[in-house]
Protein backbone atom coordinates (compact mmCIF):
# COMPACT_ATOMS: atom_id res chain seq x y z
CA UNK A 1 0.00 0.00 0.00
CA UNK A 2 2.53 2.35 1.27
CA UNK A 3 4.83 1.44 -1.69
CA UNK A 4 1.94 1.76 -4.19
CA UNK A 5 1.59 4.95 -3.26
CA UNK A 6 4.99 6.16 -3.58
CA UNK A 7 4.69 4.42 -6.83
CA UNK A 8 2.30 6.90 -7.80
CA UNK A 9 4.17 9.71 -6.67
CA UNK A 10 7.39 8.66 -9.55
CA UNK A 11 4.53 8.17 -12.09
CA UNK A 12 4.16 11.88 -12.94
CA UNK A 13 7.25 13.05 -13.46
CA UNK A 14 8.76 10.22 -15.29
CA UNK A 15 5.67 10.46 -17.76
CA UNK A 16 6.05 14.41 -18.39
CA UNK A 17 9.63 13.33 -19.34
CA UNK A 18 8.67 10.67 -21.55
CA UNK A 19 6.03 12.91 -23.29
CA UNK A 20 8.17 15.61 -23.49
CA UNK A 21 11.04 13.57 -25.12
CA UNK A 22 8.64 12.20 -27.74
CA UNK A 23 6.95 15.43 -28.09
CA UNK A 24 10.38 16.84 -29.42
CA UNK A 25 11.82 13.67 -31.40
CA UNK A 26 8.20 14.32 -33.31
CA UNK A 27 9.06 17.42 -33.94
CA UNK A 28 5.95 19.22 -32.08
CA UNK A 29 7.87 21.34 -29.65
CA UNK A 30 10.96 23.03 -30.94
CA UNK A 31 13.82 21.91 -28.76
CA UNK A 32 15.26 25.15 -29.43
CA UNK A 33 12.83 26.41 -26.43
CA UNK A 34 12.56 22.68 -24.79
CA UNK A 35 15.33 20.47 -25.45
CA UNK A 36 15.04 16.75 -25.20
CA UNK A 37 15.60 15.31 -21.66
CA UNK A 38 17.88 12.45 -23.55
CA UNK A 39 19.44 16.27 -24.82
CA UNK A 40 19.97 17.67 -21.24
CA UNK A 41 21.12 14.98 -19.67
CA UNK A 42 24.11 14.75 -22.40
CA UNK A 43 24.72 18.34 -21.47
CA UNK A 44 24.90 17.83 -17.87
CA UNK A 45 27.47 14.85 -18.57
CA UNK A 46 29.25 17.15 -20.69
CA UNK A 47 29.50 19.84 -18.19
CA UNK A 48 30.20 17.67 -15.30
CA UNK A 49 33.30 15.76 -17.05
CA UNK A 50 35.03 19.78 -17.74
CA UNK A 51 34.48 20.33 -14.87
CA UNK A 52 32.60 23.43 -15.34
CA UNK A 53 29.42 22.15 -13.35
CA UNK A 54 31.45 21.49 -10.31
CA UNK A 55 33.19 24.99 -10.03
CA UNK A 56 29.86 26.50 -10.50
CA UNK A 57 27.77 24.63 -7.40
CA UNK A 58 30.42 24.86 -5.66
CA UNK A 59 30.87 28.72 -5.78
CA UNK A 60 27.08 28.94 -5.34
CA UNK A 61 27.64 26.54 -2.18
CA UNK A 62 29.73 28.40 -0.52
CA UNK A 63 27.46 31.55 -0.89
CA UNK A 64 25.08 29.87 0.31
CA UNK A 65 26.47 28.22 3.49
CA UNK A 66 28.08 31.55 4.44
CA UNK A 67 24.89 34.23 3.70
CA UNK A 68 23.21 30.95 5.44
CA UNK A 69 25.23 31.70 8.96
CA UNK A 70 25.90 35.39 8.39
CA UNK A 71 21.82 35.75 8.10
CA UNK A 72 21.02 33.32 10.35
CA UNK A 73 23.04 32.66 13.68
CA UNK A 74 22.17 36.44 14.59
CA UNK A 75 18.22 35.96 13.46
CA UNK A 76 17.86 33.04 16.06
CA UNK A 77 19.79 35.04 18.65
CA UNK A 78 18.20 38.45 18.11
CA UNK A 79 14.99 36.28 17.78
CA UNK A 80 15.00 34.88 21.22
CA UNK A 81 16.41 38.06 23.09
CA UNK A 82 12.93 39.40 21.06
CA UNK A 83 11.15 36.64 22.06
CA UNK A 84 11.96 36.28 25.71
CA UNK A 85 12.17 40.68 26.53
CA UNK A 86 9.12 42.59 25.57
CA UNK A 87 10.37 46.14 25.68
CA UNK A 88 13.16 44.54 23.52
CA UNK A 89 10.44 43.26 21.17
CA UNK A 90 8.37 46.26 21.04
CA UNK A 91 11.81 48.04 20.02
CA UNK A 92 12.37 45.77 17.31
CA UNK A 93 9.37 44.89 15.92
CA UNK A 94 8.59 47.69 13.75
CA UNK A 95 12.15 48.02 12.17
CA UNK A 96 11.45 43.94 10.92
CA UNK A 97 7.69 44.50 9.97
CA UNK A 98 8.54 48.11 8.00
CA UNK A 99 11.43 46.46 5.86
CA UNK A 100 10.19 42.59 5.60
CA UNK A 101 7.92 43.52 2.79
CA UNK A 102 10.62 44.67 0.51
CA UNK A 103 11.54 42.41 -1.98
CA UNK A 104 14.78 41.40 -1.28
CA UNK A 105 15.48 40.83 -5.12
CA UNK A 106 14.65 44.56 -5.61
CA UNK A 107 17.56 45.30 -3.34
CA UNK A 108 20.76 44.25 -5.56
CA UNK A 109 21.15 47.42 -6.93
CA UNK A 110 21.47 48.60 -3.44
CA UNK A 111 23.32 45.73 -2.25
CA UNK A 112 26.16 45.87 -5.75
CA UNK A 113 26.79 49.51 -4.66
CA UNK A 114 27.52 49.11 -1.17
CA UNK A 115 29.25 45.52 -1.55
CA UNK A 116 30.46 45.49 -4.56
CA UNK A 117 30.50 43.36 -7.70
CA UNK A 118 32.51 40.62 -5.92
CA UNK A 119 31.28 37.93 -3.35
CA UNK A 120 30.29 39.96 -0.30
CA UNK A 121 27.12 40.90 -2.47
CA UNK A 122 26.25 37.32 -2.99
CA UNK A 123 26.59 36.44 0.24
CA UNK A 124 24.77 39.60 1.51
CA UNK A 125 21.60 38.82 -0.17
CA UNK A 126 21.55 35.00 0.91
CA UNK A 127 22.00 36.37 4.56
CA UNK A 128 19.21 39.03 4.08
CA UNK A 129 16.66 36.09 2.54
CA UNK A 130 17.59 33.77 5.58
CA UNK A 131 17.13 36.66 8.04
CA UNK A 132 13.56 37.50 7.83
CA UNK A 133 12.22 34.31 7.96
CA UNK A 134 13.90 33.09 10.94
CA UNK A 135 14.19 35.98 13.09
CA UNK A 136 10.13 35.73 12.68
CA UNK A 137 9.57 32.49 13.11
CA UNK A 138 11.75 32.33 16.39
CA UNK A 139 10.05 34.98 17.64
CA UNK A 140 6.84 32.95 17.29
CA UNK A 141 8.23 30.50 18.79
CA UNK A 142 9.52 31.61 22.04
CA UNK A 143 5.86 33.20 22.34
CA UNK A 144 3.93 29.98 22.16
CA UNK A 145 6.08 28.38 24.98
CA UNK A 146 3.91 27.91 27.53
CA UNK A 147 4.52 30.35 30.47
CA UNK A 148 4.50 27.29 32.90
CA UNK A 149 8.14 26.16 31.79
CA UNK A 150 9.33 29.10 32.59
CA UNK A 151 8.18 28.92 36.42
CA UNK A 152 9.75 25.82 36.40
CA UNK A 153 13.09 26.85 35.52
CA UNK A 154 12.90 30.22 37.59
CA UNK A 155 11.58 28.09 40.76
CA UNK A 156 14.54 25.44 40.20
CA UNK A 157 17.31 28.23 39.85
CA UNK A 158 18.10 28.76 36.40
CA UNK A 159 20.29 31.36 35.00
CA UNK A 160 19.15 33.37 32.43
CA UNK A 161 21.57 31.61 30.07
CA UNK A 162 20.27 28.49 31.48
CA UNK A 163 17.10 29.30 30.98
CA UNK A 164 18.05 30.52 27.07
CA UNK A 165 19.63 27.07 26.66
CA UNK A 166 17.36 24.35 28.19
CA UNK A 167 13.69 26.42 27.61
CA UNK A 168 13.61 28.80 25.72
CA UNK A 169 15.93 27.18 22.48
CA UNK A 170 14.58 23.66 22.48
CA UNK A 171 10.99 24.89 23.19
CA UNK A 172 10.77 27.38 20.17
CA UNK A 173 13.32 24.66 18.04
CA UNK A 174 10.29 23.41 15.79
CA UNK A 175 9.62 26.67 14.57
CA UNK A 176 13.09 28.19 14.17
CA UNK A 177 13.26 24.56 11.87
CA UNK A 178 10.57 26.02 9.84
CA UNK A 179 12.21 29.81 9.47
CA UNK A 180 15.43 27.86 8.29
CA UNK A 181 13.55 25.61 5.40
CA UNK A 182 11.78 29.21 4.47
CA UNK A 183 14.82 30.68 4.47
CA UNK A 184 16.93 27.67 2.33
CA UNK A 185 13.76 28.47 -0.35
CA UNK A 186 14.60 31.50 0.08
CA UNK A 187 18.46 31.70 -0.38
CA UNK A 188 18.42 29.89 -3.06
CA UNK A 189 16.12 32.26 -5.29
CA UNK A 190 18.33 34.96 -4.34
CA UNK A 191 21.60 33.60 -4.96
CA UNK A 192 20.29 32.26 -8.65
CA UNK A 193 19.11 36.20 -9.16
CA UNK A 194 22.59 38.02 -7.58
CA UNK A 195 24.50 35.44 -9.66
CA UNK A 196 23.05 36.35 -12.63
CA UNK A 197 24.12 40.52 -12.57
CA UNK A 198 27.91 41.06 -12.31
CA UNK A 199 29.09 37.85 -11.32
CA UNK A 200 31.76 35.08 -13.02
CA UNK A 201 30.85 32.03 -11.50
CA UNK A 202 28.12 30.11 -9.52
CA UNK A 203 24.61 28.20 -10.69
CA UNK A 204 23.05 31.70 -11.59
CA UNK A 205 25.92 32.85 -13.94
CA UNK A 206 25.83 29.76 -15.47
CA UNK A 207 22.43 30.10 -16.40
CA UNK A 208 22.54 33.60 -17.25
CA UNK A 209 25.71 32.75 -19.57
CA UNK A 210 23.58 29.97 -21.25
CA UNK A 211 21.07 32.52 -21.97
CA UNK A 212 23.95 34.89 -23.80
CA UNK A 213 25.28 32.02 -25.77
CA UNK A 214 21.61 30.68 -26.81
CA UNK A 215 22.82 27.73 -25.15
CA UNK A 216 19.65 26.28 -24.32
CA UNK A 217 20.05 22.83 -22.54
CA UNK A 218 23.06 24.93 -20.70
CA UNK A 219 19.92 26.47 -18.79
CA UNK A 220 18.27 23.71 -18.30
CA UNK A 221 20.84 21.71 -16.54
CA UNK A 222 21.13 24.85 -14.77
CA UNK A 223 17.73 24.90 -13.27
CA UNK A 224 17.78 21.04 -12.92
CA UNK A 225 20.70 21.19 -10.39
CA UNK A 226 19.39 24.60 -8.12
CA UNK A 227 15.89 21.78 -7.98
CA UNK A 228 18.12 19.10 -6.97
CA UNK A 229 20.26 21.52 -4.52
CA UNK A 230 16.78 22.91 -2.71
CA UNK A 231 16.15 18.76 -2.52
CA UNK A 232 18.87 18.13 -1.20
CA UNK A 233 18.55 20.54 2.03
CA UNK A 234 14.77 19.69 2.46
CA UNK A 235 16.13 16.20 3.18
CA UNK A 236 18.98 17.17 5.19
CA UNK A 237 16.48 19.67 7.47
CA UNK A 238 14.11 16.47 7.68
CA UNK A 239 17.15 14.26 9.19
CA UNK A 240 17.90 17.25 11.08
CA UNK A 241 14.55 17.24 12.53
CA UNK A 242 14.79 13.60 13.56
CA UNK A 243 18.32 13.92 14.63
CA UNK A 244 17.17 17.44 17.00
CA UNK A 245 13.85 16.89 17.74
CA UNK A 246 13.18 13.46 19.07
CA UNK A 247 10.59 14.91 21.31
CA UNK A 248 8.40 15.66 19.12
CA UNK A 249 4.88 13.64 19.11
CA UNK A 250 4.57 13.98 14.88
CA UNK A 251 7.42 12.55 14.55
CA UNK B 1 10.06 20.74 66.10
CA UNK B 2 11.00 24.84 65.49
CA UNK B 3 9.11 26.58 63.20
CA UNK B 4 10.27 25.62 59.22
CA UNK B 5 7.96 27.97 57.34
CA UNK B 6 6.52 31.26 59.00
CA UNK B 7 3.84 33.44 57.50
CA UNK B 8 3.40 36.86 59.50
CA UNK B 9 0.24 39.35 58.20
CA UNK B 10 1.02 37.94 54.75
CA UNK B 11 -1.27 40.07 52.32
CA UNK B 12 -1.21 40.35 48.31
CA UNK B 13 -3.80 42.30 46.04
CA UNK B 14 -3.86 42.48 42.33
CA UNK B 15 -4.84 45.78 40.25
CA UNK B 16 -7.64 44.92 38.42
CA UNK B 17 -9.90 47.43 36.18
CA UNK B 18 -11.75 49.15 38.39
CA UNK B 19 -10.00 48.21 42.05
CA UNK B 20 -8.19 46.94 44.32
CA UNK B 21 -8.82 42.89 44.34
CA UNK B 22 -7.12 41.19 47.80
CA UNK B 23 -6.48 37.63 47.05
CA UNK B 24 -4.98 36.95 50.23
CA UNK B 25 -5.71 39.07 53.35
CA UNK B 26 -3.17 39.06 56.58
CA UNK B 27 -2.54 35.49 56.74
CA UNK B 28 -0.49 34.06 59.64
CA UNK B 29 0.85 31.24 60.23
CA UNK B 30 3.58 28.87 61.44
CA UNK B 31 4.24 25.38 60.19
CA UNK B 32 7.11 23.51 62.18
CA UNK B 33 9.54 21.49 60.46
CA UNK B 34 8.96 18.35 58.83
CA UNK B 35 5.07 18.73 58.79
CA UNK B 36 2.76 18.20 55.94
CA UNK B 37 0.32 20.91 55.81
CA UNK B 38 -2.20 21.04 53.40
CA UNK B 39 -4.46 23.85 52.51
CA UNK B 40 -7.71 23.56 51.44
CA UNK B 41 -9.85 26.48 50.03
CA UNK B 42 -12.43 27.06 47.43
CA UNK B 43 -11.20 27.99 44.37
CA UNK B 44 -10.18 31.57 43.46
CA UNK B 45 -9.18 31.72 47.73
CA UNK B 46 -5.77 33.07 46.72
CA UNK B 47 -4.34 29.58 47.39
CA UNK B 48 -2.25 29.15 44.57
CA UNK B 49 -1.27 32.41 44.60
CA UNK B 50 -0.05 31.86 47.91
CA UNK B 51 1.81 29.21 47.08
CA UNK B 52 3.30 31.17 44.48
CA UNK B 53 4.67 33.53 46.56
CA UNK B 54 6.73 30.84 48.97
CA UNK B 55 8.08 29.73 45.58
CA UNK B 56 9.19 32.85 44.32
CA UNK B 57 7.23 33.48 41.75
CA UNK B 58 4.93 35.97 42.84
CA UNK B 59 5.53 38.88 44.86
CA UNK B 60 4.06 39.70 48.40
CA UNK B 61 1.87 42.82 48.77
CA UNK B 62 2.66 42.90 52.15
CA UNK B 63 3.91 41.12 55.35
CA UNK B 64 6.32 38.36 55.37
CA UNK B 65 6.58 34.66 54.22
CA UNK B 66 9.84 33.31 55.01
CA UNK B 67 11.37 29.75 54.63
CA UNK B 68 14.19 28.94 57.24
CA UNK B 69 17.19 27.76 56.09
CA UNK B 70 19.20 24.83 57.58
CA UNK B 71 21.54 23.80 54.73
CA UNK B 72 23.39 26.34 52.83
CA UNK B 73 23.66 24.05 49.79
CA UNK B 74 20.30 22.94 49.47
CA UNK B 75 17.49 25.19 47.27
CA UNK B 76 14.48 26.83 49.59
CA UNK B 77 12.30 25.20 47.96
CA UNK B 78 11.06 22.91 44.76
CA UNK B 79 7.94 22.85 43.18
CA UNK B 80 5.27 20.22 42.17
CA UNK B 81 2.90 22.42 39.35
CA UNK B 82 -0.52 21.39 38.64
CA UNK B 83 -1.25 20.37 35.29
CA UNK B 84 1.51 19.35 33.10
CA UNK B 85 5.09 21.15 33.89
CA UNK B 86 7.48 18.72 32.76
CA UNK B 87 9.62 19.38 29.74
CA UNK B 88 8.13 17.99 26.26
CA UNK B 89 11.86 18.16 24.68
CA UNK B 90 13.94 16.07 27.74
CA UNK B 91 13.34 12.86 28.49
CA UNK B 92 12.02 11.36 32.18
CA UNK B 93 15.52 11.39 33.10
CA UNK B 94 16.81 14.88 32.23
CA UNK B 95 13.44 15.73 33.53
CA UNK B 96 14.19 14.45 36.91
CA UNK B 97 17.73 15.99 36.75
CA UNK B 98 16.69 19.50 35.99
CA UNK B 99 17.27 20.94 39.63
CA UNK B 100 20.13 19.56 40.17
CA UNK B 101 21.66 20.16 36.77
CA UNK B 102 20.38 24.02 37.01
CA UNK B 103 22.26 24.30 40.70
CA UNK B 104 25.47 22.60 39.14
CA UNK B 105 25.47 19.00 41.15
CA UNK B 106 28.25 16.31 40.56
CA UNK B 107 27.40 13.75 37.87
CA UNK B 108 27.92 11.09 40.32
CA UNK B 109 25.59 12.81 42.53
CA UNK B 110 22.73 13.05 39.97
CA UNK B 111 23.25 9.90 38.72
CA UNK B 112 22.63 8.45 42.42
CA UNK B 113 19.68 10.85 43.17
CA UNK B 114 18.10 10.40 39.94
CA UNK B 115 18.32 6.94 39.96
CA UNK B 116 17.14 6.73 43.34
CA UNK B 117 13.75 8.93 42.93
CA UNK B 118 12.82 7.43 39.18
CA UNK B 119 13.38 3.89 41.24
CA UNK B 120 10.72 5.02 43.36
CA UNK B 121 8.40 6.63 41.73
CA UNK B 122 8.45 3.31 39.01
CA UNK B 123 10.06 5.08 36.56
CA UNK B 124 13.06 4.24 36.32
CA UNK B 125 12.61 1.85 32.69
CA UNK B 126 10.85 4.81 31.07
CA UNK B 127 14.25 7.20 31.73
CA UNK B 128 14.71 7.31 28.01
CA UNK B 129 11.26 7.96 27.38
CA UNK B 130 9.80 11.60 26.37
CA UNK B 131 7.13 12.73 28.25
CA UNK B 132 5.06 12.50 25.00
CA UNK B 133 5.09 8.69 25.50
CA UNK B 134 3.89 8.54 29.06
CA UNK B 135 0.68 8.57 30.53
CA UNK B 136 -0.54 12.00 32.75
CA UNK B 137 0.19 10.12 35.70
CA UNK B 138 3.74 9.07 34.91
CA UNK B 139 4.10 12.81 33.79
CA UNK B 140 2.96 14.12 37.46
CA UNK B 141 5.69 11.00 38.64
CA UNK B 142 8.37 12.73 36.87
CA UNK B 143 7.03 16.15 38.39
CA UNK B 144 7.49 14.81 41.72
CA UNK B 145 10.59 13.24 41.42
CA UNK B 146 12.58 16.14 39.70
CA UNK B 147 11.32 17.76 43.09
CA UNK B 148 12.22 15.18 45.13
CA UNK B 149 15.56 14.98 43.90
CA UNK B 150 16.43 18.71 44.35
CA UNK B 151 16.34 17.95 47.91
CA UNK B 152 15.02 21.32 48.65
CA UNK B 153 14.63 22.63 52.13
CA UNK B 154 10.39 22.87 51.87
CA UNK B 155 8.54 21.31 49.01
CA UNK B 156 5.82 23.02 47.52
CA UNK B 157 2.99 21.60 45.67
CA UNK B 158 -0.07 23.04 43.77
CA UNK B 159 -2.80 20.37 43.33
CA UNK B 160 -0.36 18.11 41.46
CA UNK B 161 -3.49 15.42 41.32
CA UNK B 162 -6.13 17.33 40.12
CA UNK B 163 -5.78 16.48 36.20
CA UNK B 164 -6.13 12.72 37.40
CA UNK B 165 -8.43 10.19 37.52
CA UNK B 166 -9.39 8.86 40.33
CA UNK B 167 -7.77 5.49 40.57
CA UNK B 168 -4.45 7.48 39.46
CA UNK B 169 -4.55 10.04 42.10
CA UNK B 170 -5.36 6.93 44.96
CA UNK B 171 -1.99 5.67 43.26
CA UNK B 172 0.10 8.63 43.60
CA UNK B 173 -0.90 9.85 46.61
CA UNK B 174 0.18 6.36 47.98
CA UNK B 175 3.64 6.98 46.41
CA UNK B 176 4.03 10.59 47.54
CA UNK B 177 3.48 9.51 51.26
CA UNK B 178 6.02 6.76 50.71
CA UNK B 179 8.60 9.02 49.79
CA UNK B 180 7.67 11.44 51.80
CA UNK B 181 8.38 9.18 54.90
CA UNK B 182 11.82 8.76 53.75
CA UNK B 183 13.21 12.05 54.89
CA UNK B 184 10.07 13.68 56.14
CA UNK B 185 10.65 17.08 54.44
CA UNK B 186 8.13 20.13 55.26
CA UNK B 187 5.65 19.89 52.70
CA UNK B 188 3.13 23.04 51.72
CA UNK B 189 0.45 21.38 49.45
CA UNK B 190 -2.65 22.81 47.86
CA UNK B 191 -5.75 20.90 47.21
CA UNK B 192 -9.46 21.37 46.90
CA UNK B 193 -10.32 18.49 47.90
CA UNK B 194 -11.11 17.78 51.91
CA UNK B 195 -10.15 13.71 51.08
CA UNK B 196 -6.84 14.78 49.83
CA UNK B 197 -5.86 16.83 52.86
CA UNK B 198 -6.76 14.71 55.54
CA UNK B 199 -5.64 11.11 54.00
CA UNK B 200 -2.20 13.66 53.31
CA UNK B 201 -1.68 15.80 55.94
CA UNK B 202 -0.59 16.58 59.40
CA UNK B 203 -1.93 19.56 59.84
CA UNK B 204 -5.06 20.89 57.29
CA UNK B 205 -6.03 24.95 56.80
CA UNK B 206 -9.05 25.73 55.40
CA UNK B 207 -8.89 29.45 54.16
CA UNK B 208 -12.04 31.16 53.00
CA UNK B 209 -13.42 31.98 49.57
CA UNK B 210 -11.56 35.54 48.45
CA UNK B 211 -10.07 37.56 49.98
CA UNK B 212 -8.22 34.40 51.41
CA UNK B 213 -7.87 34.31 54.98
CA UNK B 214 -7.62 31.23 57.47
CA UNK B 215 -10.50 29.98 58.36
CA UNK B 216 -9.90 27.27 60.57
CA UNK B 217 -6.42 25.01 61.48
CA UNK B 218 -6.89 21.38 62.32
CA UNK B 219 -4.19 18.70 63.06
CA UNK B 220 -4.27 15.58 62.15
CA UNK B 221 -3.48 12.48 64.21
CA UNK B 222 -4.01 9.63 62.73
CA UNK B 223 -1.09 7.57 62.71
CA UNK B 224 1.83 7.23 60.39
CA UNK B 225 2.94 5.39 58.01
CA UNK B 226 -0.86 5.44 56.73
CA UNK B 227 -2.67 2.73 54.48
CA UNK B 228 -4.66 5.11 52.33
CA UNK B 229 -7.04 2.16 52.28
CA UNK B 230 -7.29 1.28 55.85
CA UNK B 231 -7.92 4.74 56.29
CA UNK B 232 -10.85 4.94 54.30
CA UNK B 233 -12.56 2.18 56.66
CA UNK B 234 -11.16 4.44 59.75
CA UNK B 235 -14.17 6.14 61.77
CA UNK B 236 -11.78 9.15 62.56
CA UNK B 237 -11.02 9.93 59.19
CA UNK B 238 -14.69 10.09 58.40
CA UNK B 239 -15.48 12.49 61.16
CA UNK B 240 -12.70 14.79 60.00
CA UNK B 241 -13.35 15.38 56.60
CA UNK B 242 -16.69 16.05 57.68
CA UNK B 243 -15.40 18.73 60.43
CA UNK B 244 -13.62 20.25 57.71
CA UNK B 245 -16.34 20.37 54.96
CA UNK B 246 -18.02 21.36 57.78
CA UNK B 247 -15.85 25.13 57.58
CA UNK B 248 -15.48 24.70 54.01
CA UNK B 249 -19.29 24.36 53.17
CA UNK B 250 -19.66 27.99 53.64
CA UNK B 251 -17.03 29.23 51.97
CA UNK B 252 -18.21 27.04 49.03
CA UNK B 253 -21.40 28.57 49.43
CA UNK B 254 -19.78 31.50 49.28
CA UNK B 255 -18.03 31.86 46.45
CA UNK B 256 -20.59 30.10 44.57
CA UNK B 257 -22.80 32.77 45.46
CA UNK B 258 -20.33 35.47 43.95
CA UNK B 259 -19.77 34.21 41.06
CA UNK B 260 -23.52 33.85 40.39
Amino acid sequence: MFFGERLIGVISPLLLLIVWEALVRFQVISPQFFPAPSSIIEALIKLSRSGELWSNVSASLHRLVLGFIIGGVPALVLGIIMGLSRPIRLFIDPLIASTYPIPKSALLPLVLLIFGLGENSKIAMVAMGVFYPVIMNTVTGVLQIPKIYFDVSSNFGASPWKIFRTVALPGAAPFILTGVKLGVGMGLILIAIAEMVGADSGLGYMIWNAWQLMDVEVMYVGLLVIAFLGFVFTLLLDELERWFLPWRKTM
Amino acid sequence: MPTKISLSNLSKSFPSRSALITAIDNVSLDISSGTFCVIVGPSGCGKTTLLRIAAGLESKTSGDLSIVREDLKRPLNAMVFQGDSIFPWMSVWDNAAYGLKMRGAGAGEIREVVSHYLDRTGLLRFAEYFPHQLSGGMRQRVSIARAFANDPEVLLMDEPFSALDEQNKLLLQEELLRIWEEHKKTVLFITHSVDEAVTLGDKIVVMTASPGRIKAVVDINLPRPRNILELRRDPEFGELVFQIWGYLRAEVDAARARAS
